[in-house]
């Protein structure tokens, strides 16, 4: 590669810069495969998952389930306390029954493939964002069912689902990656739960808190530093997730 | 001697903060009067909790990177002292907390970070148990312990600086309190805190001699 010093005068493009062109181009295609490799691992996803639809189905009825009995013990929440305690009870566990349900339930020649076929970041990538609409959709149907039955008393309605969106998309990518680290331990769910539940608190405790704000309907600047740290706490987890995840990939 | 003058100083910085910490004048504050001494015990097993830590995190990610068994070992061993000094911590914030707030546990926002952080190095141990290859085992461990890493500095440093708590010099700033920094108990406290740490990276490499030995026998 010649050298700044010797640079020729002939208006030809020079070596170093067809190679910046060409590394350039390269790091486009990269992006390219990726984005396609995300784009067919989530279509896959979502069609093994409608194959199969009874987990899926399994899942709502968990919520719904749960809700039911919530209400027939309480009958009437009035207390702030109980109704948001309940309610992320309820979506806690949902999340942890659906990111483990991605993980633990690939045997080991199905992921052997998929070592030989993508990217690990692809793979963690596109399991991540598929558990994050999952958890979505999760979280609001337990929203809906559960103002349906148990009252809503939520005063800033706009906070309150902001938390349960930044909750769910928070509690969901942590999951998945305490998930993948569980499946490596002989895919064992009582790992999966001792793993998760320390690790999760610190996301649980700032939506607690948020969302108890929001029931009793303070307004937005007074949450700004909670809503700063959840996240913040987001996007630490997922870019911890997808830096780290090619560790666990190579068994 | 070259290789363990540091042990030797640990002893004697030891040994001068048992002694000049009952001894020496202690001032006098409300609600916590003679029991501010325990601050040479309890502050001090958090700092050696968190040099561990920190030490099983760097190691951890050495391991990561290289693959070399020794990595792992390490980091492996600092975490489980540095939850034996975090065990230590809490006893003594418990004893503390029984004589000034009048209770062996209250809800107080550092001390449910403490536990968390306890809980999540429990768990990290039992993943360690959980999985018998010790390669699968070394790089799965390092993940783990980066992420309880992240979640411990968020516990224990940003979420009691957000929030008000019944430490003393807590509501906005939880690292040292105004009163101490500036009488002769800080003659006694960074000695102590530095007697500390060197036992506790004493215990450590102790225990990472025993499973290297371990290690021998078993190959």
């Amino acid at each position: 590669m010649k050298s700044a010093k010797s640079k020729q005068n002939t208006g030809l493009p020079t070596f170093g810069y067809i190679w910046r062109i060409r590394n350039s181009y390269l790091r486009y295609q990269s992006q390219v495969n990726m984005y396609k490799e995300v784009k067919y691992l989530i279509q896959k996803e979502i069609l093994l998952e409608w194959r199969q639809r009874y987990a899926l189905g399994g899942m709502i009825l968990y919520v719904i389930t749960t809700v039911f009995v919530c209400y027939l013990s309480f009958k009437n929440v009035i207390e702030t306390n109980a109704w948001n305690a309940l309610f992320w009870i309820i979506v806690l566990f949902a999340a942890v029954n659906a990111s483990a349900k991605s993980f633990l339930q690939e045997n080991k020649g199905r992921l052997l493939y998929y070592y030989t076929i993508c990217s690990p970041q692809a793979f963690i990538l596109s399991k991540i964002i598929y558990n994050v609409a999952l958890m979505l959709t999760l979280s609001l149907i337990c929203f809906a069912f559960y103002s349906l039955f148990m009252g809503n008393i939520v005063d800033n309605m706009l906070l309150f689902l902001a938390v349960v969106v930044l909750g769910s998309v928070g509690l969901s990518t942590l999951l998945t990656m305490i998930s993948a680290i569980a499946s490596k331990a002989n895919n064992n769910f009582t790992v999966m739960a001792i793993l998760a539940f320390p690790i999760i608190m610190p996301i649980l405790i700032t939506i607690i808190r948020l969302s108890q704000n929001a029931i009793t309907g303070t307004d937005f600047s007074f949450n700004l530093k909670y809503f700063l740290v959840l996240f913040s706490l987001d996007v630490i987890v997922g870019i911890l997730s997808y830096l780290l995840f090619p560790y666990l990939w190579k068994d | 001697m070259k290789k363990n003058w540091w042990k030797i100083l640990c002893v004697l910085l030891l040994v001068y903060t048992l002694v000049a910490g009952f001894l020496t004048e202690v001032p006098r504050l409300p609600i916590l009067h003679e029991t501010i001494r325990n601050q040479y015990f309890h502050v001090c097993m958090w700092f050696s909790m968190m040099i561990l830590f920190t030490v099983s995190l760097v190691y951890s990610i050495k391991h990561l990177a290289g693959n070399k068994l020794m990595h792992d070992t390490i980091a492996a061993e600092a975490a489980n002292t540095g939850i034996f000094f975090g065990i230590l911590g809490l006893l003594t914030g418990s004893l503390w907390a029984k004589y000034t707030w009048g209770a062996w546990w209250t809800n107080d926002v550092k001390l449910n970070g403490a536990a968390i952080t306890m809980l999540t190095y429990f768990a990290y141990l039992v993943l360690r148990n959980a999985i018998p290859d010790e390669k699968k085992r070394g790089k799965v461990a390092a993940v783990y312990n980066i992420f309880s890493y992240v979640m411990m500095l968020v516990f224990i440093l940003i979420y009691p600086r957000m929030s008000d708590s019944l430490h003393p010099g807590n509501g906005g700033n939880p690292a040292f309190s105004k009163y101490d920094l500036d009488n002769t108990m800080r003659l006694v406290f960074y000695p102590a805190v530095i007697g500390w740490s060197l036992l506790g990276v004493w215990i450590m490499t102790i225990q990472i001699r025993i499973q290297q030995i371990k290690n021998h026998i078993d190959l």
